[in-house]
C-alpha cells in the first residue's frame, strides 16, 4: 500500500505542477511539452486505478497525436516571438472576465460531482457496474459501450466525422496553376503520342508545336 | 528487506533483456550495413574482428569519446533530452515482448495497446531535436517526420484492429496462441504488407527517411548532434527498427511458436523462434533501403492516406463480417 501511495502522490504532483506550468510559462512550445507530461501522468494515474484501457488510449490518442499535432502548429506560428502580444496588450481585459466565469462554472461542476460522490453515494451507481471484476476492463467498456450507449456512441462518432468534414471543407480551397502529377495518366502514356521521329533537314530546323 | 528483493530482482530481469537488446542493437547495425553491401556487391564492414562484427563497438568507442557539442543558440534542456527520449522509447517497449508463454517482463491485458502507445510517442524525440537545435535543416527534418509518423500510425492501428479481430485480446501472448493453427500472415496477408511498409514509414527506413534525408536536409534532426548524443539518436531509432520488427513477427509470424508442430522443431526455444524471425523481417527491412529509391514527400503523404487507411478500413470491414458471418468471432 505504501508504495501505491508513493507512485500516486508522486505522478499526481507532476501532473499538478505541469498543468500549472502549461499556462506559467513563457515559451508556447514548452507549455506544449508541459502538457504532454500532464497527459502522461494522468495515463499512469488511469493505469494505477485498474482502468489500463483507458490510460493506454490516452496515451495514444492525446500524446500520440493531438498533442503532435498542437506542437506542430505552435512550432509552426512560432508564437514565441510575438513576444505575447496577445496577453499583454490592451485587449486582455476583455477576455479575463469570460474565463473567469468559465473556470468558475468548472469549479463548481467539480466541487459538485465531488460532493455527490462523497454525501450520496448511492446516486452514483458505480459500485454495481463495478463487482464483475472476472472481464477484463477493455471487455466491460465494450460491453457497456456496443449495448446500452450503443446510440450515444455512433452519434458521438457521427459528430466527430462531421466536425472533421466541416473543417476540411473551411480550409478547401482549389488552387489555380499547380502542376498536378496524374499517375494514370503517366502510366498510360504510349511511345506514339509521345515520341515523333522527324527527318531534320540541314540548316532549316524543326518546328514543335505547343 | 521484502521490498529490496522485490526490486533486486526487477532490475535483475531488466538487465537480463535490456544487455541483450543493446547488444544485439549493435549487431544488427553490422548486419544491416553488410546486407547492403552485398546487394551493390560491395564488402561492407569487414576489417574489426571476425567478419567485421566489432565494427559497432569500435563505432561505439569513437562516438563515446567525441566531444559533445551543444550550439549556443539551441534549447539546451530539449536539446539534450530529445535523445534520451528517443532511446528510452525504444527500449521501454520491450517490457512486453513475449519471448515464450513465460518469458515475459510484464505481462499485461493491453500488451498490444501500450505496444502501439509507444511507438507513437517515438516521434517527439525527433521533434524535440529538431526544434531545440534551432537551425533550418533540422526543424524541415522534424516537421516532416512528424506529419509522416502521425499518418502512418493511423494505418498501422487499423491493421492492429484486423488482427484483435481474429484474437480477441489485447494480450501479446493470447495474439501468440491464437496463431497456433495458422499464422495471420495467410489470412491477412494484404495487411501484413501494408504493415511492412507502414513499419518502415514508422521507423523512417529508407525509401520513407524524409526527416533524414541527407541529399536535401543534411542529415534532418540529427544535424547538429554529435558524440555519443548523435548515436543515442541511433541506437534508439535500430532498437525501434528491431521493436517493430518483432511487433511484425508477433501479429503475423507467430511470435515464439514454431512454424511447424512436429518433434524436432518444438524443441528449439521460443525465443530462437522469435529471433530468427525478427532477423527474417529486418533483413527484409535493409534489402528495402537498398533497393528502393526514396519516395518524395507527395507521394508519401499519398500512399499513406489516400491508399493504405482506406484498404486497411476495408479490410477490417471484410475481416469482422467474414468472422460473424460464419461465426468464428472470437468469444471468452
Amino acid at each position: 500500500m505504501i508504495a501505491h501511495a508513493i507512485f500516486f502522490y508522486t505522478f499526481s504532483i507532476i501532473a499538478v505542477v505541469s498543468a500549472i506550468m502549461v499556462t506559467a510559462s513563457k515559451n508556447t512550445v514548452h507549455s506544449v511539452f508541459f502538457l504532454i507530461l500532464d497527459f502522461i501522468s494522468i495515463s499512469c494515474l488511469f493505469i494505477m486505478i485498474g482502468a489500463e484501457f483507458l490510460g493506454m488510449i490516452m496515451l495514444i490518442v492525446y500524446v500520440g497525436a493531438v498533442a503532435v499535432l498542437f506542437l506542430f502548429v505552435v512550432m509552426m506560428l512560432n508564437v514565441a516571438q510575438q513576444k505575447n502580444q496577445w496577453f499583454a496588450g490592451q485587449s486582455t481585459s476583455k477576455h479575463i472576465p469570460v474565463g473567469l466565469i468559465i473556470s468558475t462554472l468548472i469549479f463548481f461542476e467539480i466541487i459538485i460531482v465531488i460532493g455527490g460522490w462523497k454525501y450520496k453515494p448511492e446516486i452514483f451507481d458505480i459500485n454495481n457496474s463495478l463487482a464483475n471484476t472476472s472481464v477484463s476492463n477493455t471487455h466491460s467498456l465494450g460491453q457497456i459501450l456496443y449495448t446500452d450507449y450503443i446510440h450515444v456512441f455512433q452519434i458521438s462518432g457521427m459528430i466527430l466525422l462531421v466536425a472533421m468534414i466541416g473543417a476540411i471543407v473551411l480550409t478547401f480551397r482549389q488552387r489555380s496553376g499547380v502542376k498536378r502529377q496524374s499517375y494514370i495518366k503517366q502510366i498510360s502514356r504510349e511511345r506514339v503520342e509521345s515520341v515523333e521521329v522527324l527527318e531534320v533537314q540541314s540548316n532549316k530546323g524543326v518546328k514543335i508545336d505547343d | 528487506m521484502e521490498y529490496l528483493s522485490i526490486v533486486f530482482q526487477e532490475v535483475y530481469k531488466i538487465l537480463f533483456l535490456l544487455v541483450p537488446v543493446l547488444v544485439s542493437v549493435a549487431m544488427i547495425v553490422w548486419l544491416d550495413r553488410r546486407v547492403w553491401a552485398f546487394v551493390q556487391k560491395r564488402q561492407g564492414p569487414n576489417v574489426v574482428g571476425p567478419f567485421g562484427l566489432l565494427q559497432s563497438l569500435a563505432d561505439a568507442l569513437k562516438y563515446i569519446f567525441k566531444e559533445i557539442i551543444i550550439p549556443s543558440s539551441s534549447n539546451k534542456v530539449i536539446f539534450i533530452l530529445a535523445p534520451i527520449v528517443t532511446m528510452t522509447l525504444a527500449l521501454i517497449a520491450w517490457a512486453v515482448i513475449p519471448f515464450s508463454a513465460t518469458q515475459v517482463l510484464a505481462d499485461i491485458n493491453v500488451g498490444i495497446l501500450y505496444l502501439f502507445a509507444v511507438s507513437s510517442l517515438g516521434v517527439y524525440g525527433i521533434i524535440m531535436g529538431g526544434w531545440a537545435s534551432n537551425s533550418k535543416y533540422p526543424f524541415l527534418g522534424a516537421i516532416r517526420s512528424a506529419a509522416q509518423m502521425v499518418s502512418y500510425e493511423v494505418s498501422i492501428g487499423v491493421i492492429i484492429i484486423n488482427v484483435l479481430l481474429c484474437v480477441g485480446s489485447l494480450n501479446l501472448n493470447d495474439i501468440v496462441i491464437a496463431q497456433q493453427n495458422m499464422w495471420f500472415v495467410i489470412p491477412l496477408f494484404p495487411m501484413f504488407v501494408i504493415f511492412f511498409i507502414s513499419a518502415l514509414a514508422e521507423t523512417n527506413r529508407p525509401p520513407f527517411d524524409l526527416p533524414e534525408a541527407e541529399a536535401e536536409l543534411v542529415a534532418g534532426y540529427q544535424t547538429e548532434y554529435s558524440g555519443m548524443m548523435y548515436a543515442m539518436f541511433w541506437l534508439g531509432e535500430y532498437a525501434n527498427i528491431l521493436l517493430m520488427c518483432a511487433m511484425g513477427a508477433i501479429l503475423f509470424l507467430g511470435g515464439w511458436m514454431s512454424p511447424i508442430d512436429v518433434y524436432p522443431f518444438t524443441l528449439v526455444p521460443g525465443a530462437l523462434w522469435l529471433i530468427l524471425k525478427i532477423l527474417l523481417l529486418f533483413i527484409l527491412f535493409a534489402l528495402v533501403k537498398a533497393i528502393v529509391p526514396r519516395y518524395r514527400y507527395d507521394q508519401l503523404m499519398r500512399l499513406g492516406w489516400k491508399v493504405f487507411l482506406p484498404l486497411s478500413l476495408i479490410w477490417v470491414v471484410l475481416t469482422a463480417s467474414y468472422l460473424f458471418y460464419f461465426n468464428l468471432l472470437p468469444v471468452n
